[in-house]
């Protein structure tokens, strides 16, 4: 075990993986020399050399483009997108082509490959440092999407995915990389090197693609989460003195609706909470799972609380971001109902 | 003849020097002043590839004016274009400091390229359109755009003209011909293509130029910009301001590291040029000859500014994990202002006193508007904008469901 913020998780994940099997590539804008704006990919040129960790130019289509053709080769990208919100030039590579050559081939060719972005706001970085676009790969048939709320998640489920035989998405929530963070920004984070959940695994390991993880047991109600909004949750849930069950779901295709339904079964209410825009997010599908799976066990009718459906706002994020006190109120209304 | 095969390797290209080298440029090849011949606009493009490798320079080392480009300002309009890139670098400066002070959350400079959007603003019209990147905000200040309205922005304050929705220096206005800027690079290029095929569809008089940086040119719109511009010959400037950086990937990254980036015109039929972006003179030349071809139906002209990013990229960027130390002044091509400066003082008509006191008012100037700014607002204190604002807008009527939306959020 070693203490490690997200970003040296995810680092690290990319260091096991290349030291494993030299058949992993990493590219992408500033991941080379500088180690990516983020420093996610940082010393991987100088320890595995410029065949196997390099800057690219500036397109994502070709970014990711040239990683379906490498894939189909039958080496293993892993290409960083520097912000998802920079992701749409790339969309038809991934929507049209590394999602479908699988089942269009007749299994002749294969998309393994693994598209990192950092996703979600908290950081004053408007409309174009701040989107969460989960739904957008969801909603793709032969896409895996998952999302991270902790170092040793982020790590292990970068492995799986590097090792997952079909595409894998990961949305990495940016405001996570340095600490848990619950939506109050007026006081400082705990950093992960002072954490408990910055506990990271040394060496090999993964973390399932298609399990949920339970962050907070509770019997009054179930929140569903994912990345940033886990630690939203977890906060609203002990400021209100209501004992809800936080369900962190780490993955959300493939889901785990086993977890989904055995949390609800027993709470009998659901609140769904992202950051993303309400019309067409992943809420929509959450409340469709809890809705077909739970009908007869549910008390009250299922909340989601997200995201307006707004461009993200610079200097107003705050009103924007779904806060603890916006989880609050609502977890009254459900448990009121 | 049989063919032996080796293993391959992938070609990566690197920049000359990074951290803990000596700065070298002894391979950028520079031609001197004055040399670069200058063809009549209607020219056909087979006829001018040469300019796509040379570059326009008309400022010389002794500060003089010289070669077929010299002449196309008066005195009175290159005072002006020095207080011009002056008030810019003031303006950065205090700008840069504001964020450090926690006034606003960000903030992007143009140190050592203000020639490049100051002077070539002085070769458009009224009624031209600029499709600019985030680093063109000469364009604004050249063009006579109050300051205190870019500081508005800045500090998304009860008077921000886009009401606190964009990032700091995501400037926008349609008044003052500079399209709203986006942060996602290399949309705006093919943009300025189809704003001026609706002139030309119109049987309008009016241009537009495309800006984007070297490491932009890289995105598809780039390429797609060049085919409809070729294509339909439409009246556009396509300007790529080559600074040598993209955030810490070397220009070469961007263009396989072998001809230029003008020359990525020629694959298109369109004539392409390069010109020292240093040199307020000679990019206010080339883009009045550009702008004349456009004019005249001669249809697209592509110019490579060549410059150097002094800064970092942005305030939350530290160049030096990335450049070699020394590399800007290493850098051939000087600071513009120095030039402007050198050149009119050896005309005899400005001074090094004259300087220390247009700098000081210049300052004086920037900081009154900051003071007025500042009296509505800055991202900690005062007036900021509405959160009402973040529903407005989305739509030009807002849907029922937004409604409902800001009224549970309050507003
Ligand atoms: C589509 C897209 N991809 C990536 C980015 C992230 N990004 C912002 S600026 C930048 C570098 C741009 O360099 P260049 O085009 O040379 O312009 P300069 O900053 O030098 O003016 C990058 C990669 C972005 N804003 N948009
Ligand atoms: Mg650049």
């Amino acid at each position: 075990m070693t203490q490690r913020t997200m970003i040296e998780a995810i680092q690290n994940a990319h260091d096991v993986a290349m030291e494993r099997d030299d058949k992993v590539v990493v590219f992408g804008e500033d991941v080379g020399f500088f180690g990516g704006v983020f420093r996610c990919t940082a010393g991987l040129q100088a320890k595995y050399g410029k065949n196997r960790c390099f800057d690219t130019p500036i397109n994502e289509l070709g970014i990711v483009g040239t990683a379906v053709g490498m894939a189909a080769y039958g080496i293993k990208p892993i290409v960083e997108i520097q912000f998802a919100d920079y992701v749409y030039p790339a969309y038809d590579q991934i929507v049209s082509e590394a999602a479908r050559i699988r089942h269009r081939s007749g299994g002749d060719f294969t998309c393994p490959l693994v598209i990192r972005m950092p996703a979600g706001g908290g950081i004053f970085g408007g409309q174009t440092h701040s989107q969460s676009p989960e739904a957008l790969f969801t909603h793709v048939a032969g896409l895996k999407t998952v999302v991270p709320s902790n170092p040793q998640d982020a790590k292990g489920l970068l492995l799986a995915a590097i090792e997952d035989p079909d595409p894998v998405v990961i949305l990495e929530p940016k405001r996570l990389y340095n600490g848990p963070f619950d939506g109050h920004h007026e006081k400082p984070i705990v950093p992960w090197k002072k954490h408990p959940l910055g506990e990271v695994d040394d060496g090999y390991y993964i973390t399932e693609i298609g399990k949920a993880a339970t962050a907070r047991e509770g019997s009054d109600v179930t929140i569903l989460a994912y990345g940033t909004m886990v630690y939203v949750a977890i906060a609203a849930a002990e400021e209100a003195g209501i004992d809800a069950e936080v369900i962190d779901l780490r993955s959300l295709v493939p889901l785990d609706t086993d977890a989904i339904k055995a949390s609800v079964e027993k709470t009998g209410r659901c609140v769904i909470v992202h950051e993303a825009t309400r019309t067409s997010g992943f809420g929509a599908e959450l409340m469709s799972v809890v809705q077909e799976l739970c009908f007869y066990f549910l008390e009250a009718p299922i909340i989601r609380v997200t995201g307006w459906d707004t461009p993200y706002p610079h200097a107003q994020e705050w009103d924007y971001f779904p806060g603890p006190a916006r989880v609050i109120e609502n977890l009254h209304k459900v448990m009121g109902a | 003849m049989g063919s032996t095969s080796k293993p391959l390797y992938l070609h990566v290209p690197e920049p000359g020097c990074r951290p803990g080298d000596k700065p070298d440029f002894s391979d950028f090849e520079m031609p001197r002043a004055g040399e670069t011949r200058r063809p009549e606009s209607d020219t056909s493009p087979e006829d001018m590839r040469d300019l796509a490798f040379s570059i326009v320079r008309v400022l010389n080392a002794e500060g003089k004016a010289v070669g077929p480009w010299a002449g196309t300002l008066s005195i009175e309009k290159l005072q002006l274009g020095l207080r011009h890139m002056m008030t810019l670098r003031a303006f950065d400066e205090r700008m840069m400091m504001a964020q450090r002070q926690g006034k606003t959350s960000f903030y992007l400079q143009c140190l050592g390229e203000e020639a490049v959007a100051c002077a070539f603003r002085q070769a458009m019209q009224p009624g031209d359109m600029h499709f600019p990147t985030y680093r063109q905000a000469g364009l604004l200040i050249a063009g006579g755009y109050p300051l205190e309205s870019m500081m508005n922005q800045i500090y998304s304050n009860a008077n921000d003209p886009i009401k606190g929705r964009q990032l700091p220096t995501m400037y926008s206005s349609k008044e003052f011909g500079f399209f709203t800027i986006s942060g996602n690079l290399g949309t705006q290029f093919v943009q300025a293509v189809g704003w001026s095929m609706a002139s030309a569809i119109s049987g309008d008089t009016k241009i537009a130029a495309a800006w984007i940086g070297d490491g932009s040119t890289s995105e598809s719109d780039f390429h797609a910009a060049m085919v409809f511009a070729s294509t339909y010959q439409v009246p556009v400037i396509l300007n790529v301001v080559n600074n040598q950086w993209a955030i810490s990937t070397f220009q070469g990254m961007a263009r396989g590291n072998s001809a230029t980036f003008a020359s990525r015109g020629h694959g298109f039929g369109i004539p392409s040029i390069r010109v020292d972006g240093n040199d307020y003179l000679a990019v206010h030349a080339v883009a009045m000859w550009a702008a004349e071809r456009a004019r005249l139906g001669f249809g697209p002209t592509m110019i490579e500014h060549v410059t150097y990013r002094a800064g970092g990229h942005t305030s939350s960027d530290d160049p030096s994990s990335y450049r070699a130390e020394g590399e800007g002044s290493a850098w051939p091509l000087g600071d513009p202002i120095e030039r402007l400066k050198n050149h009119l003082i050896s005309l005899g008509e400005w001074s090094e006193s004259r300087h220390a006191q247009v700098t000081a008012e210049l300052m004086d100037e920037v900081k009154h508007a900051q003071k007025s700014a500042e009296a509505v607002g800055t991202m900690t204190s005062g007036k900021s904008s509405s959160s009402r604002d973040i529903f407005e807008g989305v739509y030009e009527t807002m849907p029922a469901h937004l409604i409902a939306q800001r009224q549970e959020a309050g507003y």
